[in-house]
């Protein structure tokens, strides 16, 4: 446990919070647990082998990615292609990152870079949450976080999708096929979180079929991926009305798993605490997309 | 038991692992240019909706020519769409969509993927 100078320690308050996040993790495990199973389902369809699934599951470690590489296996797209979508679809992380950098950097370097592997939207809404309660880090709440919540239930479930999944006799009949994309847009709805994103999602669609019809599914789901971006940033910072920057508990609480809503701390650090979310290029969270 | 997809794994880790760690690891991140922070908080709500709207509206036929298709899979994602929206709750909106699915084919108001 790391505590700066000024923060009192209070075991009461320690083990309320740890307490909290424990209530917390279970949340998030039982909804981690639902939509692995889902995931395994729809990875055993796009004809994914168990083995296949648990190395997603323990190497990438990351929902939305994963559920995103059946759609680009089934669909036919090249390795490159689908490396590049994962390594732009997974960016957000660098956010997280950032922001428990300040609050993990008295961990040491090993265990820090075993924590990046396990840093996930669950991860980083939970263990912020618990160090700002506190005002000091307590690395306790990040694993708790990291791999009670999310790592073992979402690997375990995944698994036993891809498995079970071989005892459904007629899967199109039990509309399987849907899960896939209604699962998409279902975790994009996470990200809408100002008027950008809602640009760049319809643009994303829409450029993303219309480049389908002409060339293929799989470029169109590339170009749709980059150019509605593209298209979000047009949109002036000060129309963008941006609700909750990545990288901010905020964005985590929207991110979640499904069900899952951890909510920020209502208390303010005290006036000597260290800054939660570091700023960047000296703009505060909160103005990250503003001028 | 296929293990082709292994490697493919291995390499989404690799392009993964670094924006995870980065932050963590080094002490340059905070020198990123703004615009690509902005544009990294875009990028997932683009790709997701590029995702679901060719998966549902883009079919391949046997000579594999894309064609536009119009079916019961458009109701489901919308469906799942607003009650996610509205519950904050991606389980159920899945578990609606799965069920207007369901429901359409059995009852023969949708026919069932090629």
């Amino acid at each position: 446990m790391t505590v700066p100078a000024g923060f009192p320690t209070s075991a009461e308050a320690l083990g309320a919070s740890r307490r909290r996040v424990l209530v917390d993790a279970m949340g998030i495990a039982v909804s981690a647990i639902g939509f692995g199973f889902v995931y395994g389902l729809s990875a055993r369809e796009a004809g994914f082998s168990p083995i296949e699934v648990l190395a997603m599951s323990v190497l990438v470690f990351g929902g939305a990615s994963q559920f995103a590489a059946v759609g680009y296996v089934a669909s036919g797209l090249a390795w490159p292609g689908i490396v590049l979508l994962t390594a732009l679809l997974n960016a957000r992380h660098l956010l997280y990152s950032a922001a428990l950098a300040p609050w993990l950097s008295r961990v040491p370097f090993a265990r820090r870079a075993v924590m990046a592997h396990l840093l996930t939207d669950e991860a980083f809404a939970l263990s912020i949450g618990h160090f700002r309660r506190l005002g000091f880090t307590d690395e306790w709440g990040y694993w708790i976080g990291a791999i009670v919540s999310t790592f073992i239930p979402w690997t375990l479930a995944t698994l036993a999708g891809v498995i079970l999944g071989g005892q459904i006799p007629d899967p199109a009949r039990l509309g399987i096929d849907v899960i896939f994309p209604a699962a998409m847009i279902g975790l994009s709805v996470g990200l809408l979180t100002g008027r950008r994103e809602i640009v760049a999602a319809i643009v994303g669609a829409g450029v993303g079929v219309a480049v389908a019809l002409v060339t293929s599914p799989a470029i169109g789901i590339i170009v749709g991926g980059l150019v509605g971006p593209a298209a979000g940033l047009l949109v002036p910072a000060r129309l963008a009305s941006e609700t909750a920057p990545l990288g901010t508990p905020a964005s985590a609480d929207r991110f979640m798993m499904p069900g899952a809503h951890v909510r920020p701390p209502p208390e303010a650090p005290p006036p000597d605490a260290r800054p939660a979310d570091p700023p960047i290029d000296g703009v505060e969270d909160r103005d990250r997309t503003r001028p | 038991m296929s293990t082709d997809l292994i490697p493919l794994a291995f390499l989404m880790f690799l392009v993964t692992y670094p924006s995870r760690a980065l932050g963590l690891l080094t002490p340059w991140l905070d020198r990123l240019p703004r615009v690509g922070f902005d544009y990294l908080q875009l990028v997932g709500p683009a790709i997701l909706a590029a995702l679901a709207a060719v998966s549902v509206m883009v079919v391949v036929s046997d000579d594999g020519q894309p064609a536009f298709h119009i079916g019961i899979e458009w109701v489901a994602v919308l469906a799942c769409l607003a009650v996610t929206a509205w519950r904050k709750n991606l389980l159920l909106g899945l578990i609606v969509a799965v069920a207007i699915v369901v429901v359409a084919r059995n009852l023969g108001f949708a026919a069932l993927p090629a």
